[in-house]
């Protein structure tokens, strides 16, 4: 008997790298991807696993260990892709020994990520293969194919999810760790691992004569199938769009792709052949589309198929409709919601990110903000970040800013593993160049938002082994910044005065906010505190910390919910009539 | 025999509330009674205290995770205004199971936004067949406040088709053993509001 599991997307995909025997994995997190390789990391020893500051670092770990022989994966979001198109890019021409799958994780409707980029274009920018599994089965099933097929033919695969595959759990039969990778070591031959351009013209040629192989091996593929049903409408489909066309179109035949890139032609070629009309549904942008339309064979997609955001069952609804040439049924809103209060996501209780916000609310300055909690400072009634770009770019911006002669003094805002990630590079910039923008590194020692993440500043590895802390301090010094400063932004006073200090001089320098987060120690910093009512004078000074542990409302005033409040203090040190304190105290 | 439909159920509720546990206990409690799964929930940046959804489906096949509007048999809401939030999840006929909680969204708390006062007419009128409790207030009194996510479960457990023995064998596999009896109980006061609809 089988044994069987309920596993998300991303478990499903540690589970078939587990199975087919990978050796080393390396990733950066990101949502919707970090619990593919935290799930991996579950089967150490037996698979080496790391968190590498960023994407190209990992995807480059990766590669090393394909050259021995040995089976590797690396896995990000689709915004990290970005940063790994460099090692990508080439080592697509040079070519995989060890099977080498990158494991990318889209997430269509933005639910946590600055854009919503369709990572499929990778494959045909670079020639390599594209697997999307559409459920946690295929996850699991199609990591060990295109672990199998990245030997084979000799280049990276890429495993392509997005939100709702990551994310969904299903039930998936699973195996035992079986294909061991064959690790041959490291055999010298230049002319097939030295991308100079005498050699890398050669593999440049491979690359092309590789790629009708590969497109005939999609046609024979079994992630590939035609679902034979009415001939009267045929829908080609990929990943979680095809689950919504079988509920939406539960009649119409089906062409799903699981290996989608290179273009299985002479599949598509047939299954068009086989019915009157064709379809193709796909999420975000119009990738298949397009190729099918310049094969020559008529379809629609796009003109009733959305584009942006994300599919579902419901958008499909709607789609049928209007590719029937029939109105939408009408949306009956069952209950009044309109004017619903947004629940929008908050810096937690007792967050330090909150008292470097505060403090910097004191000034009249640019923030050029980074990708993190804190990103979360530009909600109100912080209001504390004024632009959000990409990972690294709340350091490099600033120095742009101040360059181009911006009349305001330029904060740039940056985390820890953020820091690490590509920060480090922009703050060597700013000394190099003699910039003048004051970088605050807000550093509470772990990747909060994508789940407490350990990084090089953490002091511990994902396989749970003690490790160097990296002092941001020493490195900005080593960059050439004299002026380094490090504070408790709990203390919101000294906090305020050593960046007023810091804003004041015509020099480059860094603050290091300091302290860890309470969620990832798993204690908050103090005991609840509680207001005083007869003390306070209602003028609501607190809530501009922006605390979801301070609630008001008009019928019952201002109170702190003792069941979040972490007993950071903040509110008490701003308070004006001294009414917050310690719970036993007011009452 | 007729064929079992797929059953859909949607979860909604805010950042911390236990929703996630509550959408696998169903996943498992319908792998116990044999049937085919599917869940889906929204991770990330809904942890730091925004809206959170979750959603199950199960039966003999499952193709899509996620429920299409007006087809979910039951939704469940551990926070009040959650509820009105995610109504057009529901079918016609479905139960809504809504706990009386409030959690005071952070635009409400900054002058932003207001709560709204009549949300609890409004959701009477929204939702014919409704369950509205006091989840807080019985999961204290079986022991804590923050089982209150097994009590709407135990709730919503009436609007569905799994034996009760699914449901137990489902909580056992995925709450801690010292836990287990509690989360039980919790479970047992939500179910035994069932014909209260």
């Amino acid at each position: 008997m089988t044994a069987t599991e309920l596993l998300s997307g991303n478990e499903a995909i540690a589970r078939g790298a587990y199975e087919a025997g990978v050796k080393v994995a390396a990733g950066y997190p990101g949502t919707p991807s970090t619990e593919i390789l935290e799930a991996l990391s579950e089967f150490k020893p037996e698979v080496y696993c790391e968190w590498s500051p960023n994407e190209k670092v990992a995807l480059e770990v990766a590669i090393g260990a394909s050259l021995t022989g040995a089976r590797s994966m690396v896995t990000m979001k689709h915004v990290g892709l970005n940063v790994a198109a460099d090692p990508l890019m080439t080592f697509a021409c040079i070519g995989a020994v060890g099977g080498l799958v990158i494991c990318v994780a889209d997430d269509p409707g933005m639910h946590s990520s600055q854009n919503e980029q369709d990572s499929r274009h990778y494959a045909r920018l670079a020639r390599v293969p594209l697997f999307e599994p559409s459920d946690s089965q295929e996850a699991r099933d199609f990591t060990a194919l295109a672990l199998e097929t990245s030997e084979r033919f000799q280049t990276p695969v890429i495993l392509r999810t997005t939100t709702r595959v990551s994310h969904s759990r299903s039930i998936v039969a699973v195996g035992e760790r079986s294909q061991l990778s064959k690790t041959t070591g490291f055999v010298k031959d230049p002319p097939r691992y030295v991308a100079v351009p005498v050699w890398a013209r050669a593999m440049r040629r491979a690359v092309e004569e590789r790629l009708p192989k590969l497109r005939a091996a999609a046609c024979e593929s079994a992630a590939n199938r035609i679902e034979m049903r009415d001939p009267a409408l045929g829908i080609v489909t990929g990943s979680v769009a095809y689950q919504y066309v079988r509920d939406i179109w539960p009649e119409a035949s089906v062409l799903k792709l699981g290996w989608g890139y290179p273009f299985p032609d002479e599949l598509i070629g047939r299954f068009a052949a086989q019915v009157t009309r064709l379809l193709v549904v796909e999420e975000l942008d119009d990738f298949l589309e397009e190729h099918i339309k310049a094969l020559g064979l008529a379809c629609e997609g796009r003109s009733v198929i959305p584009g942006v955001g994300e599919l579902s069952p419901t958008a499909l609804r709607a789609a049928r409709a209007k590719y029937e040439g029939r109105p939408a049924a009408p949306v009956h809103l069952r209950a009044e919601n309109r004017d619903l209060p947004l629940r929008p996501p908050v810096l937690c209780p007792s967050c330090p990110h909150r008292g470097i916000f505060y403090a910097l609310a004191q000034f009249d300055v640019v923030v050029t903000g980074d990708i993190g909690c804190y990103s979360l400072g530009v909600q109100p009634p912080l209001n504390r970040i004024d632009t959000i770009l990409c990972m690294g770019a709340g350091v490099s911006m600033a120095q742009g800013f101040q360059k181009a002669g911006e009349t305001k003094r330029i904060v740039g805002m940056v985390g820890d593993s953020t820091f690490f990630h590509s920060g480090m590079t922009g703050l060597l910039n700013i000394a190099y160049n003699a910039g003048s923008a004051v970088i605050i590194v807000v550093d509470n020692r772990t990747t909060a938002m994508t789940g407490h993440q350990p990084n090089p500043g953490s002091g511990q590895t994902l396989m749970g082994e003690a490790a160097p802390t990296a002092s941001i301090e020493a490195i900005a010094s080593a960059c050439g910044i004299k002026r380094v400063r490090t504070v408790n932004p709990y203390e919101l006073q000294e906090t305020i005065r050593v960046l007023k200090e810091s804003l004041e001089v015509n020099e480059p320098s860094v603050i290091v906010s300091r302290a860890p987060c309470p969620l990832e120690q798993g204690q908050p910093p103090g005991e609840a505190l509680a207001i005083n009512q007869e003390q306070c004078l209602q003028c609501l000074e607190c809530l501009g910390l922006g605390c979801p542990a301070l609630e008001h409302d008009e019928a019952q005033g201002l109170r702190i919910n003792d069941l979040l409040c972490g007993g950071c203090r903040m509110c008490k040190q701003i308070c004006p009539a001294e009414a917050i304190s310690a719970k036993a105290a007011a009452q | 025999m007729s064929v079992h439909p797929t059953l859909n159920v949607v979860l909604a509720g805010v950042g911390g509330q236990g929703i996630l546990l509550a959408s696998e206990i169903i996943a498992r409690a319908a792998m116990a009674a044999g049937f085919a799964v599917k869940t889906n929930e929204l991770h990330g940046m809904a942890q730091r205290g925004g809206s959170v959804l979750a959603q199950v489906r199960y039966g003999p096949v499952v193709h899509s995770p996620l429920v299409e509007d007006g087809a979910a048999q039951v939704l469940g809401s551990l926070e009040r205004i959650e509820s009105l939030r995610w109504a057009n999840y529901l079918a016609p006929d479905g139960l809504a199971v809504v706990s009386s909680q409030v959690v005071l969204p952070i635009t409400v708390s900054s002058g932003q936004a207001k709560y709204p006062e009549d949300a609890q007419a409004r959701i009477r009128a929204a939702f014919p067949r409704l369950l509205y409790l006091d989840a807080v207030g019985m999961a204290t009194e079986v022991g804590n406040a923050r089982c209150s996510n097994l009590v709407i479960l135990g709730a919503i457990s009436t609007g569905l088709t799994l034996p009760a023995q699914a449901w137990q064998e489902a909580i056992r596999q995925s709450v801690k053993p010292k836990f287990v009896d509690l989360n039980l109980r919790a479970f047992a006061a939500g179910a035994a509001l069932d014909g209260q609809k």
